[in-house]
Parts: C-alpha cells; structure tokens; sequence
C-alpha cells in the first residue's frame, strides 16, 4: 500500500535470479506495487529491507482492536483530514466512565439504555470505562468483573499502578479491554502485562512530545498495539494535540504518533461535558471517555458520530418502491416520499406512529431529500405518476388518493395531471405531522 | 520539540466584517462586533491568528411565535409579542452578543404585516438594545423585497446585518444595503460554486466584499448537517488558500433548523429511550452548533437561552491559546 514499484525495488537484492517466479526484481516490485504479490516470496530479502518495506506499507495511522468475540472494535486506520476528501472510515468509540467508588450495577445498567433505534440504524455506545478512583486493588477487580457479567460492551480499564491493573485483568483479560494507561512511571509493567495478556494498551504522556517520546519506549518494548492520550485535559489543548497527530501521522507518517486517540472529557456539567465530547468527536478522537450516561446527552453525540462518518461521497438509500406499513388493505391510504433514506424512515416511523396500516411509495430521487429532489427536477408530477404505475397501487387500491409531502405542496397540479386524475392531498410539511394528519383523514 | 509540528501555510485569511455603527460611525450602537479575520481554520491558534471569537445571537420574532415548543415559555412567553422587550431580555438576562430579529410576520401567508409596520418594529428593537442587529425578512421574497429596502432606509446607517440575497433574488436587497451601509448575508443552497457566483453578483454591484457574511445553508443534527459541515470546511479552506470570492465570515441559522425537528421536540412520555425532552432539544441545538463551530462558523443563531449559555462557553474553552512552547 502507498509504495510505488520503484520504491520497492530499491529495497530487492536486484540479482534478478528469478527465485520468486518473476523474470525480474523489477517485474517482482511491480507485482508486489499492485497488490499481486507479497514479499515472502522473494527468498533473498534482508531483514532490514523487510522492515522498511513493513513499515513504509503499513498505514498511516494503525488499526487497533479492542474488545473480543462479537465485540470487537476497530479504532484509528484513517487516511483523511477531512472527511469531503474520502471519508472516516472508524467512528469515535463513546465510552462511559463508571467509578469503583460508585454503585457500579446502577451506572452500568445506565450505561445499557445508551444505545438507541433512529431513522433506520443502531447508535450504540460502545464502551465501559471501570476507573480505580478507590485506590483499592480488590475494590477495582470487583467493579471489573461486576462490569464484565453485566455488559458484554467492550471495556477500558484505568488504573495507573500495575499490581492494580494486573489484578483485574485477571477478571476480564480474556475480554481484551483496553489497558489504560501507561505513563513515565509504569510503562515497563504495563507493557508487560499488556503483552502478555494480549491486550491493548493506553500510552498517556505529558503533552505531545513527551507522549511521542514514551511510544517510542514501549515500542522498543516489542508492543505496538497502542492508544494515544497526551494527558491534556484543556478543550483548545486537546483539539491541537489530536489535530497535530492526525496531521502528523497522515502527512508526514510520524510513527511515534500512528495511532488511534483516547480523550477524556473534563467539564463538571453535563451539558458543557457532552458539547466538549462533540468537539472531540468532530476532530478525530479515537476514543471519547465521558461521565453523564443521560440519554439526552448521548443521543445527540451518538447522532452527530453517525452524520460524520457517513460516506459524503453517497448518500443513504433505500430501494425505490411500494413498502407496506402495518396489515394494509385496498382501503390503505397512500404516501409519496423519496428514497433518501435518512427522509423515507422519518416517514415510516410517521406512519407506523399513526397506526393506520398504510402504502408509502419511495420515489427514486437518487437519494435525496424531498426539496433537494424538487429543486434538482427528480421529484415531479411525472416522476410520482411513474412510480405510482410501476407499484401497480391502481390495481392495490380501491380509492384514488395519493398524499404528498407539504413542502411539494406546489406538485399537487402536475401529479394529479399525470396520474390522470388521483386526487391529490397535500400532507402536513414535517412528517411528525403525519399521526395527527392521518387520525383526522383516515382514522 | 524533537519532531517537527505540522503547521499549514495558508495563502490567505478571511474578510474581517463589522457589525454595527457607533455614534461616531453614524449609528447608536454602543459598540461594534467584529467577525471573522481568521487565517487558520477554527480554533487552531498554533498556525493562526483568530483575531475575533465566533459570536452568537439569539433569534427574536415580530410576533408570538405559534409553533415553538412550550419549553420556552418559562424564558420567553412574557415577551412574546414585544419585540423590543424580547430583544432586551435576550442580551440583559440571556448574554446574547446580539439578536437575529425575523421579521416572520410580513409573510403574507401569515399576519402580512406591512412594510411600514415592520420598519416600526426594527426601529423598537433598536431603541430597546444597543447592540448590532442581525434582521432577516419572511423568506418569501417578492414581500422582502418591499420589507428590506424600507428596514434599510429607517436604520440608515446603523450597519446591520440584513438577510438573506440569494441567487435569484439578490438585488433590490443588496442595493438597499450600498445605500443605507449595512452589510448583507448573502444565503447559497449547500453549493459552494452557488455561493461563489453569488458573491461575484453581489460584490459586481460594488457592495465590499467585507460586508458580505455568507450562509451556506446548514440542516439540523441528523437532518443533514454532515452536508452543511462539509461545505463550510470546503469554503473555509477555500478561504485560506485564497479564494476571495469565498473568504468571507459564515453564519448559521442553527436554532430555526433544530427546533424543527422532531428528535428535539418530542416528548418523554412519546419516547421514553431518548430521554428527557428539553435538555434533549437544548444539546441538539448545542451539538449542531459545536460541530458547526469546528467547520468554521463565525456567526451562530441560536434560540433556547441555555444553549447559548452552553455554546458560550465551549468557544470561550476554544478561544484559550493552545500555542505550543
Ligand atoms: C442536505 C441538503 C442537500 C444535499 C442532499 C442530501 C440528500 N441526500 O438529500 C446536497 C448537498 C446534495 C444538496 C443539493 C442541492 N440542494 Co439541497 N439541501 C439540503 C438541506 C441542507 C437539508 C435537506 C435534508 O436532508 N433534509 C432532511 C430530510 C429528512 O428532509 P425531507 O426529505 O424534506 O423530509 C422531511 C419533510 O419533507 C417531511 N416529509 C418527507 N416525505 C414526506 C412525505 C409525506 C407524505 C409527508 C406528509 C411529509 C414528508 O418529513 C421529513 C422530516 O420532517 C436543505 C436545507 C435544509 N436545512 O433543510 C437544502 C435544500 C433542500 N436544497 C436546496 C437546493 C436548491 C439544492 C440544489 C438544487 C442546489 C444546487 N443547485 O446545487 C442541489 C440539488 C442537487 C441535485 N442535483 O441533486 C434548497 C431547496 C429550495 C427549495 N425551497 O426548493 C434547500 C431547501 C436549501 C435552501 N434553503 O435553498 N442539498
Ligand atoms: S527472488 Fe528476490 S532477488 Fe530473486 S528475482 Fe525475485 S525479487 Fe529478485
């Protein structure tokens, strides 16, 4: 990946003695450019020429794992510095901290609610931060394993002396949480323990350079599947660290700083905490630890994640067709949208709401929205005629009837022109108005 | 440090902006407010100057606003229907840097209010604060075009912020602000070449370039926002790199697009698994605008007074200079 046939054949023995199958190390360079070959079969290569071809492949920012079995979450390979040039391709990771001084079973069972059903998709929170704020080793390992039965969601374990850590890791090592942290003090044992139990682990500097400089040391240590935190806790200061390592690592492939991030909020109030997170959520967190588990402050974080990590390339669609919402019949009524998917599911939940079993037609706009789709000629009196034949709801329905969106209100001529004569009726403008709109029509 | 920062060299920075006009500048503002003159993107001030903070307004109404949710009666209901009481409250009590007053009732759809009647309304609200003014028409725009000229002409002088030009209707508007010296929001459906091209038609009937606050059009969390995110990072790099058709100060009509929306309206009972209703409606204002913020907005518009509180202080946390040693 990244390296051009050139680049790698500078790295071959050049003795073009044909042992890999390639008439050349150049035709072999090539074929390992495009992706048809790997280095292993070339017999000759030396190590070091290994390890600079390894590391000058690998991406810019590392693929790190936490969690095991089905919950497995991926952080940090990511390319872009902004999201219009390609895409985000890992979503931040929200986790809840959950102290061993507090009633562990109530914040985790809290922590459960945290995951929500909107517009089609699952927002979940990801994960479960266990802090040894008691200082107490047997009170840590008991919140640790009480945490491990409750939740199955991955987990972060922060304690900073290794005896501690060690202790509760013998409760959910197998768990592969994420090790947090290992600071000046503590890096040798935590990398050890890291290593040993095959988990990942938390680098937590003071400040960006010295973070860069630890990484340095525990990777020296033969472990690499590491978390960054430069120990910041200031909005402005955390926002230019993770922007100088997003950058750092991107365009100038600083190792020391090609990893994922894990930043804690510091704000006291819920409020002010969640508005900090979305912060670092928008500038590349890899990870965003935060205290409030009230659904009213996850759901927006956990929405404005899934905004931003959408491909901005393509937008969400569902299929163009006729969907059934509850036990229709030919009295059902009819409702056109588009086949934006993010605008067909407001309208389905709409309608399902309104309990009045009913035909939703998603026109096929490309997936836009309704005005984007007016403005653009893709929603018209054609287009919704069309659609209307190829769903054949003349032959499903026993009425005439056929509701458009309010904010097409200006449609209603041309769609009653090209269906040849439907009556059209002009729905509410926001398709929460659609339950009070369908009791006072259909019920 | 042992490894080098890395530090964007930009080409440029974008317009500095005023709003409003001091005595001796020809208004009765007690003060002005700048925006904009930044030349980095937002918040970096370890590669940039950000010589002005990003600033927040709250929207006001020339009339009782009949669909906002009744989880701001507690804040408001007492000056609705006043829009000078209502401006008053909203930088006495609530800290607003200024007020965006929508002058919603000449929609003739609605109460239809005259020209006349809406110039007396700005006039009030001019009288009852003394700080600038953003002042926006209904957006049906055959009625702007008689409201704006004749909002212009009673508040000659007083540089306010006057919306919205827009592609298709941008002259009788931009023409009211070259002769009454205001500055003008020049609005662009998520198109950054429309946003452009706008510009040069505004900026071709000789109004400055730095009177011109440009919005790209936002959608709320969840509705789109991701959109409007990426086209104000797109302007702003523009920006920077040297684009003057684009390197002007944005703003945000943040409040008007979230409370539409259901997620922020809905009640608890309706849906117990998205929690408590007004804090829920408050952080998805607060959310929209915080990303915004990081896409560059220089100007936001907000509605629920805490939200504004909230989003206060997350840019006074981003205004502390995160320079390195
Ligand atoms: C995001 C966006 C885009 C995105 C498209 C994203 C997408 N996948 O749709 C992009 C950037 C591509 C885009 C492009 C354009 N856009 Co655009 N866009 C928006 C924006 C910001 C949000 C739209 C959105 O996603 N809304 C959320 C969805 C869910 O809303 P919705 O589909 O309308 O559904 C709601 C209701 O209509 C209702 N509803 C839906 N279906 C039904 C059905 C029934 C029966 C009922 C009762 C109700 C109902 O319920 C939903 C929730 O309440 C709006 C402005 C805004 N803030 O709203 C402008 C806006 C829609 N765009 C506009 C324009 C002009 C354009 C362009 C033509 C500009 C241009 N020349 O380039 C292009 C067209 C591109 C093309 N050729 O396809 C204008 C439309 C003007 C008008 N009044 O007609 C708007 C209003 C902006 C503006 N103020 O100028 N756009
Ligand atoms: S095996 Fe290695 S040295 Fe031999 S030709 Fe292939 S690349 Fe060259």
């Amino acid at each position: 990946m990244g390296l051009t046939g050139l680049e790698i054949f500078k790295q071959l023995p050049k003795t073009n003695c044909k042992d890999c199958g390639y008439p050349t190390c150049l035709a072999f360079a090539m074929a390992l450019a495009n992706g048809k070959a790997t280095l292993d079969s070339c017999p000759h290569v030396s190590d070091a020429a290994k390890e600079n071809l390894d590391s000058a492949s690998a991406p810019p920012i590392k693929l790190v794992k936490v969690g095991s079995g089905e919950k497995v979450l991926e952080l940090g390979d990511e390319t872009e510095l902004f999201r219009h040039d390609k895409k985000f391709y890992h979503p931040t990771a929200v986790a809840i901290l959950v102290s061993d001084q507090e009633d562990v079973e109530a914040k985790v069972n809290q922590v459960k609610e945290l995951d929500f059903e909107r517009v089609g998709l699952e927002f979940i929170t990801d994960m479960v931060a266990v802090k040894n704020d008691s200082g107490d080793a047997e009170k840590f390992k008991a919140a640790v394993e009480k945490t491990a039965a409750l939740t199955d969601k991955v987990m972060v374990l922060i304690a900073e002396d290794a005896d501690v850590m060690a202790g509760a890791l013998e409760a959910a090592a197998e768990k592969k949480p994420l090790i947090y942290a290992a600071t000046a003090d503590n890096y040798e044992a935590m990398t050890a323990l890291a290593k040993e139990k095959g988990c990942p682990l938390a680098v937590k500097g003071k400040g960006l350079e010295d973070t860069a400089a630890l990484v340095e040391k525990v990777v020296a240590l033969g472990y690499k599947e590491l978390v960054l935190d430069t120990g910041e806790r200031q909005t402005s200061r955390v926002l230019a660290d993770l922007t100088q390592i997003r950058r750092l690592a991107v365009k100038k492939r600083f190792r020391p700083l090609g990893y994922p991030t894990i930043s804690f909020t510091s704000k006291e109030d819920p409020l002010e905490e969640a508005a900090q997170a979305a912060v670092y959520l928008s500038k590349y967190a890899g990870i965003v630890v935060m205290k409030t588990a009230e659904k009213q402050h996850i759901l927006p974080l956990l929405s404005w994640r899934q905004n931003l990590f959408t491909d901005p390339q393509k937008p969400i669609q569902v299929e163009a067709k006729l969907y059934e919402v509850g036990d229709v019949n030919e009295n059902s009524p009819l409702y056109i949208t588009t086949n934006f998917s993010l605008t067909y599911y407001i309208v389905e939940g709409e309608v399902e709401t309104s309990k009045v079993p009913s035909y939703i037609i998603a026109v096929n706009t490309d997936g836009v929205s309704v005005l984007t789709a007016w403005a653009a000629g893709k929603l018209t009196g054609d287009s919704i005629a069309e659609a209307m034949k190829k769903a054949g709801v003349e032959e499903k329905l026993a009425h005439k009837k056929v509701v458009i969106p309010g904010h097409v209100a200006v449609l209603s001529g041309a769609v009653e022109e090209s269906t040849g004569g439907w009556e059209v009726l002009v729905g509410p403008r926001e398709a929460s108005g659609i339950p009070k709109y369908a009791k006072e029509n259909f019920a | 440090m042992a490894f080098n920062l890395h530090k964007e060299k930009y080409r440029s920075k974008v317009s500095e902006v005023v709003l409003g006009a001091t005595k001796e500048e020809g208004g009765t503002r007690s003060h002005t407010l700048k925006v904009g003159g930044e030349s980095t993107l937002a918040f970096l001030h370890f590669e940039g100057e950000i010589p002005n903070r990003p600033i927040a307004a709250l929207e006001v109404l020339d009339v009782a606003p009949q669909e906002w949710h009744p989880c701001f009666d507690p804040y408001l209901k007492d000056v609705y229907g006043d829009a000078g009481a209502w401006a008053k409250k909203c930088v006495d009590e609530y800290g607003a840097d200024l007020v965006l007053l929508r002058l919603q009732g000449a929609d003739p759809d609605g109460k239809d209010r005259t020209p006349e009647e809406c110039a007396d309304t700005v006039k009030e609200v001019l009288k009852a604060v003394s700080v600038p003014l953003i002042v926006v028409g209904c957006g049906k725009g055959e009625k702007d075009n008689q409201v704006m000229p004749l909002v212009a002409e009673v508040a000659s002088g007083e540089n306010l912020l006057l919306g919205v030009a827009e592609q298709e209707n941008y002259k009788s508007i931009t023409a009211a602000c070259m002769v009454h010296k205001h500055s003008l929001i020049a609005q662009s459906p998520i198109d950054i070449n429309i946003c452009k091209q706008l510009n040069i038609l505004v900026n071709e009937m000789n109004l400055d370039l730095n009177k011109i606050v440009i919005d790209p059009t936002i959608a709320a969390l969840g509705y789109g926002l991701e959109y409007g995110y990426s086209i104000m990072e797109r302007a702003r790099l523009g920006a920077l790199g040297g684009d003057r058709m684009l390197a002007m100060p944005m703003i945000g009509n943040v409040g008007y697009e979230v409370w539409r929306v259901k997620e922020a309206n809905a009640s608890e009972e309706e849906f117990p698994g998205w929690g408590e209703q007004e804090e829920r409606g408050i952080m998805w204002e607060v959310t929209t605008a915080v990303a915004l913020l990081q896409a560059g907005m220089d100007i936001l518009v907000l509605r629920h007074p805490k939200a504004l509180e909230v989003v206060k202080k997350n840019i006074d946390d981003l205004m502390a200079d995160n320079k390195y040693q």
